[in-house]
């Protein structure tokens, strides 16, 4: 079977929306709650690889999208979530199931300041200690 | 007894070129914890990018990186290029051999550079000497080829700035013959050498189930037995045009990531002998002006393992959004793995052994003294690695 | 010219800092230690330490991390000390003017004694630079 339906198989209910945009290349959403399960189930189920996450500000509000690389195929999984509350934004970190995801998360926290429960290290990676409380580089206001 | 050291290491030693600052927690010899400190090279390109245009984020984010000048270049277009539909389909086919070309030099220089500094750090300044001075003519490759020594301004997106003179390509194979001898030389000098043996082996280990939990990329994770390779699982440029091997070693010590390296040079050499024999004529520019509205993501095999750049376009001239991600950036994380449990000596070349690169990953002092801390700087730590080596050597010589 | 400043000209001993630069003007000075290039044979040495240090060799944008710590280097070193800016970077901040992370240009925090120009410098620009500076010293045209 291949991996495309084996995800969909798996995480049937939970995907939002499915859009294969060229060869490999492979965008799925679900909800902001489910992220937890989900990559639970890629990375531990499936063993796919887990190449970054990338968060960017949108109108409707902060996406983040989690690539997932399956080298057997070579195919990419990217997972997106929509956070609509701006103010406050919060999601479950995926730190806790593998350590890989730490960096990438404490980048994600001091570039757009989305919170991440559960994580066990949330410090700042990258941006000086004097830098603005409360400012976020890649936010767009 | 706990008498806990912490050994500050940066962020300015000489141990890499760039700052980073390391917080080794050592009792005794032993070293229970590291903590990684980065962002003294953090220049917020993601941010800049977002204000220059297709054509001028190439140059940008070729200064990401020094060693890695194409590959970052290579996986940004590739990632403007999947948004209008993949590489294969949008750059002419010459333009992908002297994509190629120019990748495997880049880490032919690269690996060089690498064997070089882990020579330096175990005391064998005759590695480092070597291996800089058959560095040297590849540089001179790729001046010939892009004009300049680093730096290279060669990718565009839907082509290469620059074509290959037909009068120049037995000059390029001349040099590689040159290489192959010295690549011997070290191949002999490193992998039978007793003493690099005895300090390369069973040191900073990091198993395979490691290596996935801490999504560790490239030579790094292909010396832990994990068969990853994009240039073949998502294949871009000629890499599925031409004939090479993955390298791939099961001990996960910094013997089987040296020998990794080494190997991979021989692969390189073949893959750009290949290019420069299979290369079609033609144009190199598929001259393209509108970038659509999408999303894409490029992937590039550089020297140190998956770069990965993601572009979102609303169809004005300008990227949306540019993340990159950098494969130092997941390597060095795993250092909190691999040198926990050794032996501070060797704690200088396991920290070097994933080849970490700051500059990609940002895109590690001064430490209050009480009682219980010592102060050692990184060159007190190369020397200890140092002396090691000469212990190892006279202890054999006996 | 007093006694120390001469002293400068003989063998020059120095210390490489780079504060938020990509790597290629670091690997180009150390290119220069090299067989090729070989500027030992003229004395000239990298040291592992800023209190050996006759010169500072300064590269990179100046990021907001690293600026407070290479002022603390400066200080550091024995006095009289020259800086050399090494890069365009280091020169005018090049393409990084416009980033949120770095501070002005190198002139601006430190005094420059010699700029040397450069994407980055080939190695015969930075030995040419520090013939020029030991030029300066001896006060020769």
């Amino acid at each position: 079977m291949e991996i495309k339906d084996r995800i969909k198989e798996g995480l049937s209910g939970k995907i939002i929306h499915w859009e294969e945009k060229t060869v490999r290349r492979i965008y799925f959403s679900v909800k902001p709650e489910d992220i937890y399960e989900v990559v639970r189930f890629l990375f531990k189920d499936l063993s796919l690889r887990f190449s970054t996450a990338s968060g960017v500000d949108t109108v409707q509000g902060l996406e983040i999208l989690y690539h997932f690389s399956f080298d057997q195929t070579g195919e990419m999984f990217s997972v997106r979530v929509l956070i609509k509350d701006k103010l406050n934004p919060e999601i479950q970190s995926i730190t806790p199931l593998f350590p890989g995801a730490e960096w990438i998360e404490r980048e994600i926290w001091e570039m757009l300041g989305i919170k991440f429960r559960g994580h066990p290290n949330l410090k700042r990676l990258l941006l000086a200690d004097e830098w603005p409380e409360g400012k976020y580089p890649l936010r767009r206001e | 007894m706990s008498h806990k050291v912490i050994v500050p290491i940066g962020p300015y030693h000489p141990l890499q070129e760039e700052p980073e600052f390391f917080q080794l927690y050592v009792e005794g010899e032993k070293v229970v914890d590291i903590d990684i400190i980065i962002g003294y090279n953090h220049r917020g390109i993601e941010k800049l990018s977002e204000s220059k245009h297709f054509d001028q984020v190439a140059f940008l984010v070729e200064r990401i990186c020094g060693i890695c000048s194409s590959s970052h270049p290579y996986a940004y277009v590739l990632a403007v290029e999947n948004i209008l539909g993949g590489e294969h389909l949008v750059v002419p086919e010459r333009a992908l051999y002297i994509r190629t070309i120019t990748n495997e030099l880049e880490r032919i220089h690269s690996h060089l550079l690498w064997l070089g500094l882990a020579g330096h750090f175990i005391g064998y300044n005759t590695v480092w000497m070597w291996a800089w001075k058959y560095r040297e003519p590849i540089l001179d490759m790729f001046e010939m080829i892009t004009g300049n020594r680093n730096n290279y301004a060669m990718f565009k997106v839907g082509g290469v700035r620059r074509d290959i003179r037909d009068e120049d390509i037995n000059i390029l194979k001349k040099i590689l013959d040159e290489l192959v001898p010295a690549v011997d030389m070290f191949k002999g000098a490193v992998m039978d050498d007793p003493v690099i043996q005895a300090r390369l082996k069973d040191v900073g280990v990091l198993t395979k189930q490691q290596v996935i939990d801490w999504c560790v990329v490239g030579p790094t994770a292909r010396a832990s037995g994990l068969n990853i390779d994009v240039r073949r699982d998502d294949p871009y440029g000629a890499y599925d045009r031409v004939n090479w091997n993955v390298i791939v070693e099961k001990d996960g010590d910094i013997f089987a990531k040296t020998v990794v390296r080494i190997l991979e040079l021989y692969e390189c050499v073949g893959i750009i002998r290949q290019c420069l024999d299979k290369m079609p004529k033609g144009s190199i520019d598929a001259d393209i002006k509108d970038i659509s509205p999408g999303e894409g993501i490029g992937r590039v095999e550089a020297p140190r393992g998956e770069c990965f750049h993601y572009i979102k376009s609303d169809g004005t001239n300008r990227p949306v959004r540019h993340k990159i991600r950098a494969p130092s950036f997941m390597n060095v994380a795993s250092d909190k793995v691999s040198a926990v449990g050794g032996t501070i000596s060797d704690a200088t070349l396991t920290l070097a052994a994933v080849d970490p690169c700051y500059c990609c990953t940002e895109r590690v002092a001064v430490i209050n003294k009480s009682d219980n801390k010592q102060i050692l700087n990184g060159w007190d730590l190369i020397k200890l690695s140092q002396e090691k080596t000469n212990k190892i050597k006279e202890s054999l010589l006996k | 010219m007093n006694f120390k400043l001469k002293a400068l000209t003989k063998s020059i001993w120095v210390f490489h800092v780079s504060a938020g630069s990509c790597n290629n003007c670091d690997i180009e000075i150390l290119d220069c230690l090299t067989p090729r290039f070989d500027v030992e044979r003229f004395g000239i040495q990298l040291v592992g330490s800023v209190r050996h240090a006759d010169a500072l060799l300064i590269t990179g944008a100046m990021n907001k991390k690293s600026v407070p710590l290479m002022k603390k280097i400066y200080e550091q070193a024995p006095k009289p000390c020259v800086v050399v800016a090494v890069g365009q970077c280091a020169l005018s901040q090049h393409m990084f003017k416009d980033s949120y992370n770095v501070e002005g240009p190198l002139d601006s925090i430190l005094p420059v004694d010699v700029y040397i120009p450069g994407c980055p410098p080939r190695p015969e620009a930075i030995i040419d630079g520090i013939v020029k500076l030991v030029k300066k010293v001896r006060g020769e045209k």
